[in-house]
C-alpha cells in the first residue's frame, strides 16, 4: 500500500540531563512518566512496541524520586528515569508473555536482578515490551502479539529478536530499554532502528529472571539513545549476583567515565571476512566512514583475520537450538501457563500444550535441537558445533592480542521489509552472520549507529572488545557517534 | 554425511520433544530441516581434530571469566501459595493434572 509509510523517530533527551533537571526540580519524575504515558498511548497502536504498562508500579517510583528531589536528598543514577523492559525478563506482578502464547496468564511472582538493580536506581518501569517468541528471531514477525513495526519505516522489521527494545529508543517510548541477546538479538535490532545496543561480556550482568533460550550464550544488555546513556545502564545493570552462577565476581566500572576517556593511539582490527559477499554497499560506505572517522581521532585501523569466521552461524544454530530444546522442555501446561482445553492423559496434555502454545520458529528450533542432540547425530552436529565454537573464541583472543578492539558492520544489510523472509528461515539466520560470533565466544560490543543508506535507513557499526573490556568498546563507539 | 531426515525422522524427533504436529507442519518441518541441515554441512569440512569442546565460555584460557558458587545454604524461596496460584489447575498444595495411566 504506498503512501502508508510513516515515521515515528523522536530522539529521547540524554539521560544525564534528565537526571540533572529532576534533581534540581526543573523536571518531575511524575511528569515526565505522565508525558511518556501519552506518547505511548498515541504511538504504540502504530508500532505494536509495549505488550503490557507497569503503570501503578511506575508511579509510585516517580512519587519516590519526587519526595527525594523536593528534600535535596542525593538521588541514584537513573532516577526518574522511563525505562521499558522487554518481555523476556519478568516483573513481579507484570504479566510476561516472552511473546509467546504458552505463557498466557502467568504473572511471576518475582523481579529479575536486572529489573530490582533498575528499581534499586530509581528508574521508572513503563512496561513491558514486544519480542520474538522466546528471542528467537531477526525480526520481530515471530512474535505471538504481532510484529513491531520499525519507527523509521512502518512497513520495515526493527529487526530482532530485541525489535521492541530499539524501536522503543528510536521513537522515544522509552528513554532506556534493557533487551536480551543470544546471537545478536540486542545489536542487530540496535542497527536497524539507529540506536546503540550493547553486548555485555558473557558473566557482566545476571541472568537471574531471563527466561532461558540458549543459556551459554544469553545475556542480558541495555538500549540507549547515546553511547554515554547505554554505558550508564550497564552499569547499573552489571555486576555479580549469587543467584546466576555464571556471574563474574569481577568488579563493575563506572562505564559512563570509562566512555569519556577518548581513542588516542587504541588499535582497531578490520576482519576482512565481515566485508566479503552479501554486504549491502551502502552498508559498507557508512561502516568505511566510521573506520575512517576513527582514524581522524587517532587510532590505528589495521585488518586482523578470523579466518573461521564463516562457520559461526552453522555452529551457533546447533548449539543455540540444542539449548533452546532442553531449556523449552519445561513449557509443559504444569505449573504456569497455557494449558490445552483437550488432554486424554498426561502424555497428551504435554504434547498439545505446547503444539498450541509454541508457534512454528520454536518449534522448528526444538526439532532441529532435538535432532543434533539426538542418538547417532550427537558427535556430528552438537560436538561438532562446540569445537568450532573453541576454533572461533581462541581466534578472537588471539585478535584481542594485537588489537584493543575490532569493528564490522552490525548486520550485512539495513531493515528489510516486513514478510520479505518470513517463508525462508534460512535467509532469516543470516541476518545475524556478523553478530554470531560474539556471541559464541563470550566476548562484549557495542553497536552504534555510524551513518544512513541513501533512502534513510540507519546503519550500526560493530565494536567488539575482549573480555570484560566494555569500556574500550564504549569508546570506540563514543569517537563513532562523535563523528556522525 | 549428508543426512536426509524422512518424515518418520521428524515424527521420532517431535516424540522426543514432546511435541505433536499437524500433518502439514510436519511436512514442512521436514522441508526446512533439511534445507538447515544441508547448510551446516559445511561445518564438517573443517579439520577439529584434537580440538576440546568448548560448552561454556568460562572454560576458555584467557577469557578472565571465573564464576563463583554460591555457599551452600538454606535462604527462603517463594511462597507456595504464590506459586501455586499461577498453576493451570490446583488443590492449593499440588498440581493437578490428567491421569497419567488408564486402568
Amino acid at each position: 500500500m504506498a503512501g502508508a509509510t510513516k515515521s515515528f523517530v523522536e530522539r529521547p533527551r540524554s539521560l544525564r540531563v534528565l537526571r540533572e533537571e529532576i534533581a534540581g526540580g526543573k523536571t518531575r519524575a511524575a511528569d515526565l512518566a505522565a508525558a511518556y504515558y501519552d506518547r505511548i498511548e498515541a504511538v504504540n497502536p502504530h508500532l505494536n512496541v509495549y505488550l503490557s504498562l507497569t503503570k501503578e508500579r511506575a508511579l509510585e517510583q516517580a512519587a519516590r524520586v519526587d519526595i527525594l528531589a523536593a528534600k535535596g536528598d542525593p538521588l541514584p543514577p537513573l532516577a526518574g528515569i522511563p525505562v521499558g523492559i522487554k518481555d523476556v525478563l519478568v516483573v513481579r506482578g507484570a504479566a510476561a508473555t516472552a511473546g509467546s502464547k504458552i505463557l498466557e496468564g502467568y504473572c511471576p511472582p518475582y523481579d529479575a536482578t536486572v529489573v530490582t538493580k533498575l528499581d534499586a536506581a530509581g528508574a521508572v518501569l513503563l512496561g513491558k515490551i514486544n519480542c520474538d517468541e522466546f528471542a528467537m528471531g531477526s525480526s520481530n514477525e515471530n512474535s505471538a502479539y504481532g510484529p513491531v513495526r520499525n519507527p523509521v519505516d512502518t512497513e520495515r522489521v526493527p529487526g530482532g529478536s530485541s525489535g521492541g527494545a530499539a524501536a522503543a529508543v528510536a521513537a522515544n517510548l522509552a528513554v532506556a530499554t534493557l533487551g536480551s541477546d543470544t546471537g545478536g538479538s540486542i545489536r542487530q535490532p540496535a542497527s536497524f532502528c539507529g540506536v546503540v545496543g550493547v553486548l555485555p561480556t558473557y558473566g557482566r550482568v545476571s541472568r537471574y529472571g531471563l527466561i532461558a533460550f540458549a543459556s551459554s550464550l544469553d545475556r542480558v544488555g541495555p538500549f540507549a539513545a547515546n553511547v554515554r546513556d547505554a554505558a550508564t545502564m550497564l552499569t547499573v545493570i552489571a555486576g555479580h549476583d549469587a543467584k546466576d552462577a555464571t556471574s563474574s565476581p569481577m568488579p563493575v566500572p563506572d562505564y559512563a567515565a570509562e566512555s569519556d576517556q577518548g581513542v588516542d593511539r587504541l588499535r582497531i582490527g578490520v576482519p576482512g571476512e565481515y566485508f566479503g559477499e552479501g554486504l549491502d554497499p551502502e552498508v559498507r560506505a557508512a561502516v568505511e566512514s566510521g573506520m575512517a572517522a576513527l582514524e581522524r581521532a587517532g587510532c590505528t585501523v589495521k585488518p586482523v583475520k578470523l579466518p573461521h569466521t564463516k562457520f559461526a552461524v552453522p555452529a551457533y544454530y546447533l548449539v543455540a537450538t540444542a539449548e533452546a530444546s532442553a531449556n523449552l522442555a519445561r513449557f509443559d501446561g504444569v505449573r504456569y501457563g497455557y494449558r490445552s482445553k483437550s488432554p486424554e492423559n498426561l502424555s497428551s496434555m504435554y504434547r498439545h500444550s505446547r503444539d498450541e502454545g509454541f508457534g512454528a520458529e520454536v518449534k522448528r528450533r526444538i526439532l532441529l535441537g532435538t535432532y543434533a542432540l539426538s542418538a547417532g547425530y550427537y558427535d556430528a552436529y552438537y560436538l561438532k558445533a562446540q569445537k568450532v565454537r573453541r576454533l572461533l573464541a581462541e581466534e578472537f583472543l588471539r585478535a584481542f592480542a594485537e588489537v584493543d578492539a575490532i569493528v564490522t558492520p552490525t548486520a550485512p544489510t539495513p531493515a528489510f521489509k516486513l514478510g520479505e523472509k518470513t517463508g525462508d528461515p534460512l535467509a532469516m539466520y543470516l541476518a545475524d552472520i556478523y553478530t554470531v560470533t560474539a556471541s559464541l565466544a563470550g566476548i562484549c560490543g557495542v553497536t552504534v549507529p555510524c551513518g544512513k543508506t541513501s533512502t534513510g535507513l540507519p546503519v550500526g557499526m560493530q565494536v567488539l572488545a575482549s573480555h570484560f573490556h566494555e569500556g574500550t568498546a564504549f569508546r570506540v563507539a563514543r569517537a563513532v557517534e562523535a563523528a556522525g | 554425511m549428508t543426512a536426509r531426515v524422512t518424515v518418520e525422522d521428524v515424527g521420532r524427533v517431535a516424540e522426543l520433544a514432546n511435541l505433536e504436529l499437524t500433518p502439514d507442519e510436519s511436512a514442512q518441518m521436514l522441508k526446512d530441516l533439511n534445507a538447515i541441515l544441508d547448510y551446516v554441512a559445511e561445518l564438517k569440512d573443517l579439520d577439529t581434530s584434537g580440538v576440546s569442546a568448548l560448552a561454556q565460555v568460562s572454560d576458555l584460557s584467557g577469557a578472565e571469566a571465573g564464576s563463583v558458587l554460591r555457599p551452600d545454604v538454606l535462604l527462603p524461596c517463594l511462597d507456595r501459595a504464590t506459586v501455586m496460584h499461577q498453576a493451570p489447575e490446583t488443590d492449593g498444595a499440588f498440581f493437578k493434572v490428567p491421569k497419567v495411566i488408564e486402568r
